[in-house]
């Protein structure tokens, strides 16, 4: 699993990809968290998920663990480009009621 | 027909393995790719229940059991750890006994909604035993990718 971000006016990017899983969202979480709070103060961060190959129930606690962590600092969360299966987890999970998608 | 059963430690590392072994064990079906990824998932969320719920905090067995018969795949996914004292409850979205650690509490909700058949049970102390199946082509057409 990989993360890169970055950052462009008042929007954080981060890049999600590989698979999101209990074995991999661990470690994830300690790495979104970090340029989280490297970044607080802007305005929006979109989580893209393009490079998202896999991901289960376990991805949908990760994202909300941020969109409470972002929400702490005042921030907004966006979810962008899920693929098929992404998407059908983050729809029957209701996701994005709380996270939209753009 | 054809059967296959499968044993491994309840170690989150394995998960990536069970769910690539039984989507591996159901080519012969010619499952569309949107079909793999359901069962994926659904065997993932079965197997990560295991080492999250049924053993926390310890290493022990989680057992695998798919079987094709016709165009379905019958999966079996049970553990001997601690088992649930409500299933109505558990069954219930959004429901989660470790609401501390990100849990969305979607794991059943989802392995119901991506798969045809669903059944689970459990008894405290014993363990858990988690039935699922598959009908392939059964929305064909509309389900290709
Ligand atoms: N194999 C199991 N052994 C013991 N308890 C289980 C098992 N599977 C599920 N449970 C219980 O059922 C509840 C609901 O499971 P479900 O998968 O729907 O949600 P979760 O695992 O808590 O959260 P999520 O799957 O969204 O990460 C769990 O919180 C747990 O209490
Ligand atoms: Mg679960």
């Amino acid at each position: 699993m990989k993360l890169q971000s970055c950052s462009r006016g008042q929007d954080l990017y981060i890049y999600l990809s590989g698979e999101l899983d209990e074995c991999s969202a661990r470690e994830m979480r300690v790495r979104a968290d970090r340029i989280i709070d490297e970044h607080a103060g802007l305005s929006r961060a979109v989580f893209n998920l393009a490079g998202v190959k896999f991901m289960d129930s376990t991805g949908i606690g990760f994202l909300i663990g941020r969109y409470k962590k972002l929400k702490s600092y005042g921030m907004t969360m966006l979810l962008e480009n899920p693929d098929r299966n992404a998407d059908k987890v983050l729809s029957v999970s209701g996701v994005y009621s709380l996270i939209p998608k753009i | 027909m054809n059967k296959m059963q499968l044993k491994i430690l309840s170690r989150s590392e394995n998960e990536t393995f069970a769910r690539n072994a039984v989507a591996a064990f159901v080519l012969p079906l010619n499952p569309t790719l949107s079909e793999l990824s359901d069962i994926k998932t659904a065997v993932s969320e079965a197997v990560t229940n295991c080492i999250v719920h049924a053993y926390p905090g310890r290493e022990d067995w989680i057992t695998l059991e798919c079987e094709t018969e016709g165009n379905t795949l019958h999966i079996t996914v049970s553990d001997s750890g601690k088992g649930i004292a409500d299933i109505t409850q558990a069954l219930t979205p959004f429901y989660t006994s470790l609401p501390g650690e990100e849990r969305s509490g979607m794991g059943f909700t989802i392995m119901q909604t991506f798969m045809t058949g669903f059944s689970v049970e459990s008894a405290p102390g014993v363990g858990t035993t988690v039935k699922m199946s598959k009908t392939l082509g059964a929305r064909a057409g509309s389900d290709a990718q």
